[in-house]
């Protein structure tokens, strides 16, 4: 593995570092690792742009998510990487000034394609937000949500998804015995588990998770990394994390995000420990950012 | 220590010598008043103040007012160089007489009236205004009783209060009670005379154009063809009260039964009637419709169906006949019965007139009470039975008198017709507005006109009302199902459904604007989350929004009640009337009947306090009437506010 070397420019990087080319308007290349080129990627994310109004958010960003593993998004604020997440599920559409180009393929088919119905596709993944947002109803009604609005009622089948779902979040033991009390008089972090569970209830092809621990507790926050590893197989991941701790922690493969720019994607491993860019090395030894 | 010290520590430890340069060397700027603030607490508070003593103000009037109303007074009997009065004390105050005031009296009253306005400050005399009813034989409700031609005031012990369902209030003395036999026509006096004689004192049964009276026995000659019957009076007055107990609820329950088949049976067979008459007015209809059309067969079908209806109507018509000459009969029966029970008062006579005896029916009075003689508990005991006859009973005497049961029936009808109707309205607009419609110039625009509705004048609504439902909706209703009717209209005229509609377009701009504020503060990371599990649009609203806004949707149905029920000037225009005859529920199919007028407690106040003829009676009713129109709003308030708490509990949670 070799470093890109190039002669140096005024400021003390060589002229095709990314973030000498970024800070003229260029978009770089992404680095992305082989071990990543040709994997089994439930989501293709294929030159990507996307705009808010006349600022343009994604710079043709390309990136495969592999199927059954942990993908992390990590970068500054403001690179992108949340509205890249709610691109994934189409949230970006419900913003009135949000306009796109290009596609993304979730198990080969498009999510932007001019026929795919929005509804069916947002019901194929599920989602856990930044901040904890149960619904105002009871636990049990908040985990089977998702069923409720297809049209199921049968009871034994909303009892099973509920506890198999609660269990898959580990919650259950916690709430078995106040399934019918309001969700909103959860712990925070208990709150952020009930959202696990109600992403996972409908058996989802992938789970996106913006943030899911930036406003918990340390203990939270390590129940919650436990959850992610015990899904790690069952669901492909991609999650958002400001934390480098728990990139590193929680992720198989991690890619680093800047300014709108994907700069470089590898597994977790070789991010952290050995990067091909100096601005990730840069960045993750927080030189930057 | 320091030779500079910091400057923001006060020099708590420092030397004597550091706290003086410390003062010195911190001249302070002397703080305007204005910016410590404190004026402001004078002032804010001090607004606060006023507009709390004026609500209270105006809350503890009508509150006084309204509950004392019906606490029992004394009866006092004056005697005046102008003659007796008797009466209940209604009012006091001071005035200057005028100087030929007092010129039909005596001179030396002259004198002393002159002399007591001599010795008053300002020239003035006290005076008291004397509720004397007695309408009938008096023309005057009240008299105004100056102080100084006072000679004699007492509390006659059975000076009784009698409420009666005519005429007015009654004032007199318990005389007697009187079982009365009247005489059949064509029959025999000396008889009738000659059979009853034997126990108590027997008198003759007057009848004159000032009521009925009574004569002794002697003066049979005199009054000859008058005499209408004879009365053995009960003379003992204790006796007689209990009498007068015994017999009151008994007449008065005959007195309900022949309301009962005068209204409610007489009513049906009214109706049955009109029901045939309308048959065979749309088989003319559809016989019209068919020669139009030339079809002989229709016109033949159409013509039997004619000769059908007006059968039917022949023998239903013969058969209300029937059955109006056996309710007749029955209610003569029950007139015969009543009226053998009959008390007997003596007035106190009025000014110029000599007291009288006033033989009045039993079922004529509605309630009687001896005012000087019974205790608290007895006031007590008249004051909640006055309240209950107001809460219950329907209106006398122009209003003026007896209850506003249908006044409440209809204010809380409408109310609630108005609610059940602005609310969905007001939602789904709202819902449009903040969830589908995109931001921009026309939305703005429609807010902003939306807000300006709720500035309209209310009158203007009441134009529309009448303009928009009754002579457009109601008369095309009335043109397709009830063309039979017409030209009476059904729809096509002010009532209950009207008002409600009338009165929900009135409140829609409070519901929208709450309801959009409801729907704007339900945090977006809610439906972010909604619609991040599949779920469409309307899921979303229908699921998520929709309960926990659904605390400020009723905030903003307890506005819009609280302004519906208060409103009267466009329900003048739509429906509210002086007196409706019927409720609009009834037991007449189709039992509920929203296209009838209604009495509204609003309009009640105005009209008894602003179009009686007694006013000085009805007054004391718009307190009454105020009172509970505002406890009732109060009261549905109050519903709808526990009910928001019961959704707060149940939706919003302990976090935001």
């Amino acid at each position: 593995m070799s470093r890109v070397t190039a002669p140096p420019t005024t400021n003390g990087r060589p002229a095709d570092d990314p973030l000498e080319m970024i800070s003229r308007g260029e978009t770089p290349p992404s680095e992305i690792h082989s071990a990543l080129q040709n994997a089994d990627a439930v989501v293709e994310i294929d030159t990507f742009r996307l705009w808010y109004g006349d600022n343009q958010a994604l710079y043709d960003i390309s990136l495969d998510v592999p199927r059954g593993e942990v993908t992390a998004l990590i970068g500054p604020s403001g690179c992108g990487k949340s509205t890249l997440l709610r691109s994934v599920n189409r949230l970006n559409d419900l913003i009135p000034i949000v306009r796109m180009e290009g596609d993304m393929r979730l198990k080969g088919d498009s999510v932007y394609g001019p026929s795919v119905d929005v509804i069916e596709l947002r019901k194929r993944m599920g989602m856990v937000f930044q901040k904890s947002n149960p619904f105002p109803m009871s636990i049990y009604e908040n985990v089977v949500y998702s069923l409720r609005i297809d049209g199921e009622n049968r009871k034994s089948v909303l009892d099973e998804v509920c506890e198999r779902s609660l269990r898959g979040a580990a919650l259950w033991d916690e709430v078995k015995d106040r399934l019918n009390d309001l969700a909103l008089g959860l712990s925070g972090g208990q709150q952020q588990r009930l959202c696990i569970a109600r992403a996972i209830a409908a058996e989802p092809e992938m789970l996106l998770m913006d943030e899911p621990c930036s406003a918990l507790d340390p203990i939270a926050t390590i129940k919650i990394e436990e959850l992610i590893d015990q899904l790690r197989g069952a669901y492909t991941i991609l999650i958002v994390t400001h934390n480098m701790q728990q990139a590193s922690r929680a992720s198989d493969n991690t890619a680093f995000m800047y300014l709108g720019r994907l700069i470089e994607y590898g597994p977790t491993a070789d991010i952290f420990t050995n990067p091909h860019l100096r601005a990730t090395e840069d960045y993750i030894t927080g030189r930057f950012g | 220590m320091s030779q500079t010290p910091d400057p923001s520590v006060p020099a708590s430890g420092a030397s004597s010598d550091d706290a003086a340069s410390w003062k010195k060397r911190r001249p302070r700027a002397r703080t305007s008043l204005f910016a410590a603030g404190e004026p402001m607490v004078w002032l804010t508070g001090g607004a606060l103040i006023i507009c709390l003593v004026m609500v209270v103000g105006l809350l503890s009037l009508v509150l006084y007012q309204g509950l004392s109303t019906f606490w029992p007074q004394p009866v006092i009997k004056v005697e005046t160089p102008r003659g007796p009065f008797m009466g209940e004390i209604t009012r006091i105050n001071e005035y200057v007489p005028r100087a030929d005031a007092f010129s039909d009296l005596p001179t030396e009253w002259q004198a002393k009236v002159a002399d007591a306005v001599e010795m008053s400050s300002y020239g003035e005399i006290r005076r008291r205004l004397m509720r004397t009813g007695n309408f009938r034989l008096t023309q005057n409700h009240f008299s105004w009783i100056e102080d100084p031609i006072v000679e004699r005031e007492e509390r006659p012990a059975w000076a009784m209060v009698v409420e009666r369902m005519e005429w007015g209030r009654f004032y007199g003395e318990l005389e007697a009670f009187a079982y009365v036999v009247m005489l059949e026509s064509g029959g025999d006096l000396d008889a009738l005379i000659a059979e009853q004689s034997g126990s108590g004192a027997l008198r003759l049964v007057v009848e004159t154009n000032q009521g009925m009276t009574v004569a002794p026995l002697a003066e049979r000659a005199q009054h000859g063809s008058d005499i209408v019957g004879v009365a053995r009076l009960e003379t003992d007055l204790e006796t007689a009260w209990a009498d007068y107990h015994d017999y009151h609820d008994e007449v008065r329950a005959r007195w309900e039964k022949r309301r009962h088949l005068e209204k409610h049976d007489t009513g049906e067979i009214n109706h049955r009637q009109e029901q045939a008459r309308l048959t065979v007015r749309k088989a003319e209809i559809a016989l019209d419709g068919a020669r139009a059309d030339r079809n002989e067969d229709a016109i033949a079908r159409a013509e039997s169906a004619l000769a059908d209806a007006q059968a039917a109507f022949e023998q239903v018509r013969a058969e209300g006949n029937e059955a109006f000459t056996e309710i007749r009969g029955q209610i003569d029966q029950i007139n015969r019965e009543n009226s053998r029970y009959q008390v007997l008062f003596l007035t106190a006579g009025e000014g110029a007139l000599p007291p009288r005896l006033a033989l009045l029916r039993l079922d004529e009075i509605v309630s009687a009470y001896p005012a000087n003689r019974i205790g608290f508990g007895g006031k007590l005991g008249v004051y909640i039975e006055r309240w209950g006859e107001f809460l219950t009973a329907e209106p006398r005497e122009a209003n003026s008198e007896g209850g506003i049961y249908p006044a409440i029936f209809g204010t809380v009808a409408m109310t609630l017709i108005m609610a059940i109707a602005v609310v969905p309205f007001g939602v789904l607009a709202a819902l449009y507005l903040r969830e589908y419609a995109k931001a921009g110039p026309v939305v703005s625009a429609v807010r902003i006109a939306v807000n300006n509705l709720a500035g309209v004048p209310s009158i203007v609504f009441g134009v529309f009302g009448l303009g928009f439902f009754c002579y457009v909706v109601g008369v095309s209703i009335d043109e397709l199902f009830f063309e039979a009717r017409l030209p009476n209209p059904t729809y096509g005229k002010g009532g209950l459904l009207w008002a409600s509609f009338t009165l929900a377009l009135l409140t829609l701009p409070v519901v929208i604007v709450a309801t959009e504020e409801a729907v704007a503060a339900v945090p977006n990371s809610m439906r972010e989350g909604s619609y991040a599990c599949g779920a469409s649009k309307w899921q979303t609203i229908h699921r998520i929004v929709l309960p926990r806004a659904l605390p400020g949707i009723i905030t903003g149905m307890i506005l819009a009640i609280a302004r519906g029920a208060g409103e009267v000037a466009p329900l003048m225009l739509v429906g509210a009337v002086k007196l409706a005859p019927e409720l609009p529920i009834d037991g007449v199919f189709p039992y509920i009947h929203p296209e009838r007028s209604f009495m509204h407690l609003g309009f009640h106040i105005y009209d008894v306090g602003f179009q009686s003829q007694n006013s000085e009676a009805a007054k004391p009713m718009v307190f009454t009437t105020t009172f509970v129109l505002i406890t009732i709003v109060a009261t549905l308030n109050l519903a709808t506010i526990w009910l928001r708490s019961r959704l707060r509990k149940r939706f919003a949670g302990g976090q935001f």
